[in-house]
């Protein structure tokens, strides 16, 4: 009975001592169970949601399938986490996810205090100001005294705070937890004014009964580079999904698609030799196959075909490439070469 | 003991006595699982702190002093986007004691009607009170507050429209607008008549249960007092000149539509999702102490009303005297549970936008990544308001409790 005793509690400690960090390799753990584990955002349309069979869309959630793609050369193999503003950073710190790709905005503080790790802006994006139009302002400037409605938990509110203080405009926000009830009570009428990422506004606008009744108004208060993040300390792991979204970026600019990759394979040029795989050992430096970049854009194709598919102007979203077109086309997407 | 087999008492006999006295084994026993328990927790802290630091996240209380930034929608002390983090989260623990307070007393006073009526001889009302407790006990508390708030904001016209009560209460979807008190030079005579009108009150009642004793007859000491608690501050509020005004809500009609509605910084205004949230918690908890408030007069035999009404006292008079104070016994233990229910209930605010201690708390837990030191926050603060509440409870009950002899 003692025996027993002392044991359990000897086990018990050694097991609190061993929570240390999980473990120190991300790429292993994640080739050893056979899928990635991504956080996501459940409600954001064009960038993450579930459709009635369950099945995850977005930009987002692509780049989780790239990076699928990537290690095991099938974008299926990935799970998904839905999760809130609250509750990112906490699922990837403690190891329930291993890489985030929620519209983050990436800041100083989240990448230096928190623990983790950005690994580049799949989406350069900003926050605005969805308002009915009958309220009959044009401008953000006109917004003094207003009533914001906002999500908790997010860049948006710092920023909202921000820009009226720096106006000099009185404000009041309404903060909830969860998007829904932010957008009920802006459509309620509880707020003259919603407030968000401006990609963000689009997606919701949709989800108004009547989105013609609300326009978004042109400033935009703040820069937000909305990135994937991973945890610090674990630098094959960052390698590994920092150079997919490299490779997403190359591929574009190369001319790589879909549905031309298997005929570029063939091709002379030596910087798609490298990317593909048929020159050099890139792949394997970074602990995958050499095809790795074949099977990102064999499976999820380039990251211009990724933003036209979820968020460009044939969707329903309608957002132009802006910023976010690749730098030698009027954009600040820039990756750097694979040599 | 001279029984023993070899006779002598030796050393080591004695230490065997001692280790054999149950007192001292007990005493060992506890001694252990302390030391136990101590080191346990102390493991934990420590290999925290340690874990924390290998995964480079800040650690320490010291974020509550830097600015906070954000906005709070309704704020008991004075606050701005420059307060600090610290301030934030007072702000956030007294929302969260004023819903919880206000809940606490409308569900009780909600709960005994509904329990009292569930026991009425009167066939509808018996009814509409079992089915009051029926339906809002079966379903979740998240589902009736998005209700109530929802319903709420529904219900009452836009934030450029009002209705107007009583010709000074205006209801919109801004919230209810109500007049404030505005405390000008003086009002500290009127504020310090008050517990003098109180201490004159307790002498008077003393004085009428003397007259009770000696001559059978009771004199009008609530009249007298509530005289007393209401006149005397109304007498020196004139004396002081008028000090105490009300600021009336200010209502603009023209201009831009921006600008229509009501005026930031006039009047009070009580914004919707604490009534929102009231409303649930309390219409809620309400259908719980219900059945305690039932159970517990249930639990007074029927002899005793009996008795009472054979010794010529009136229905009214029997519940006061007799089955209220007997019933009380039975009642108090379950209600502490239910205030205590209420209390980390009112938590669901952040579904509603309230800013209790809960939301503002996980807003700057987002902002500054401080996750283990906000929920020890915020579990010091709940444990230290349930035992707060528990203990008052429990004064209460030793002074209703049977006394035995
Ligand atoms: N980019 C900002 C805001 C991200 C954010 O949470 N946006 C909201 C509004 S678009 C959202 O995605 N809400 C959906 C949800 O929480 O379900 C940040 O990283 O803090």
């Amino acid at each position: 009975m003692r025996r027993t005793i002392v044991s359990a509690v000897t086990g018990i400690t050694l097991a609190l001592a061993g929570l240390s960090f999980a473990s120190a390799g991300t790429l292993e753990d994640v080739k050893a169970k056979g899928f990635v584990q991504c956080g996501v955002n459940p409600s954001l349309i064009g960038f993450g949601v579930p459709d009635e069979k369950g099945v995850w869309s977005g930009l987002d959630v692509d780049f989780c399938r790239a990076v699928a793609s990537a290690i095991f050369g099938d974008p299926t193999k990935v799970k998904y986490t839905p999760l809130n503003a609250k509750e990112r950073f906490t699922a990837l710190q403690s190891g329930e996810i291993d890489l985030l790709s929620r519209n983050t905005t990436w800041t100083m503080s989240r990448d230096t205090s928190l623990g983790l790790m950005f690994v580049g802006v799949t989406y350069y994006d900003g926050q605005g100001f969805m308002v009915r139009k009958s309220l009959g302002v044009s401008s953000a400037l006109e917004l003094s005294g207003a009533k914001v409605c906002a999500q908790t938990g997010t860049t948006t509110e710092l920023n909202l705070a921000d820009y009226f203080r720096s106006h000099n405009m009185p404000y009041e926000v309404v903060a909830f937890e969860k998007n829904e009830e932010v957008l009920q009570a802006y459509e309620a009428g509880r707020c003259d004014a919603y407030t968000t990422d401006a990609s963000g506004l689009y997606a919701e606008r949709l989800k108004l009964t009547n989105p013609d009744d609300h326009m978004i108004l042109p400033e935009i208060i703040s820069k937000e580079p909305l990135g994937p993040a991973v945890r610090q300390g674990d630098d094959k792991w960052f390698n590994v999904v920092k150079w997919t979204l490299f490779a997403l970026l190359d591929a574009e600019e190369l001319g790589i698609t879909k549905a031309n990759v298997d005929e570029k394979k063939t091709s002379d040029n030596p910087e798609i030799k490298r990317l593909l795989g048929t020159e050099g050992d890139f792949g394997t430096g970074v602990g995958l196959t050499n095809d790795w970049a074949y099977n990102i854009i064999k499976q999820v194709g380039n990251y211009g075909e990724i933003f036209d598919a979820n968020v460009g102007p044939s969707t329903k979203l309608g957002i132009a490439r802006g910023l976010n077109n690749l730098w030698s086309k009027g954009g600040i997407q820039y990756a750097p070469p694979i040599r | 003991m001279a029984s023993g087999p070899s006779g002598g008492t030796s050393s080591p006999r004695g230490v065997l006595a001692v280790i054999n006295n149950p007192t001292f084994r007990g005493v060992i026993v506890q001694l252990v699982f302390v030391a136990v328990l101590a080191w346990f927790v102390w493991d934990v802290i420590d290999n925290t702190a340690r874990n924390l630091q290998r995964a480079n996240i800040a650690a320490g209380y010291g974020f509550l002093n830097r600015t906070a930034g954000f906005g709070i929608v309704q704020t008991l002390i004075d606050y701005a986007e420059t307060s600090s983090y610290g301030r934030a989260v007072l702000v956030g623990l007294l929302n969260t004691l004023l819903v919880a307070g206000l809940g606490i007393v409308v569900a009780t006073a909600l709960g005994f009607l509904v329990g009292i009526a569930r026991l009425s001889r009167n066939w509808l009302i018996a009814k509409i009170a079992t089915a009051y407790v029926e339906i809002i006990r079966n379903i979740p508390l998240l589902l009736q507050l998005f209700f109530w708030y929802f319903a709420v904001l529904r219900a009452v016209p836009g934030m450029r429209e009002k209705w107007t009560f009583l010709g000074v209460f205006h209801l919109n979807i801004a919230g209810l607008h109500v007049p404030r008190l505005a405390f000008g030079d003086g009002s500290i005579f009127i504020l310090a008549a008050i517990p003098v009108a109180i201490a004159i009150s307790v002498f008077v009642a003393h004085w009428g249960k003397g007259r009770l004793d000696r001559t059978g007859r009771k004199p009008p000491v609530g009249w007298i007092s509530a005289a007393l608690i209401v006149g005397l501050p109304i007498l020196v509020f004139f004396i002081a000149g008028r000090p105490i005004t009300f600021d009336v809500p200010v209502f603009n009609e023209t201009g831009p539509i921006l600008r229509r509605g009501f005026q930031s910084g006039t009047g009070m205004t009580i914004i919707p999702e604490f009534v929102g949230l009231v409303l649930a918690l309390s219409i809620y908890t309400a259908a719980y102490i219900a059945e305690v408030v039932r159970a517990g007069i249930e639990a007074v035999s029927h002899g005793q009303s009996e008795a009472a009404a054979s010794l010529g006292l009136k229905p009214g008079q029997t519940l006061r005297f007799v089955v209220i104070p007997q019933a009380l016994r039975v009642i108090i233990p379950p209600l502490t549970n239910q205030y205590l229910n209420l209390t980390k209930n009112s938590s669901l605010a952040v579904a509603v936008a309230y800013p209790d201690l809960v939301s503002v708390g996980g807003t700057v837990l987002n902002q500054t990544g401080q996750a283990v030191e906000m929920v020890s926050i915020w579990m010091l603060f709940y444990l230290g308001l349930s035992l707060l509440t528990s203990m008052v409870m429990n004064y209460w009950n030793r002074r209703v409790a049977l006394v035995e002899r």
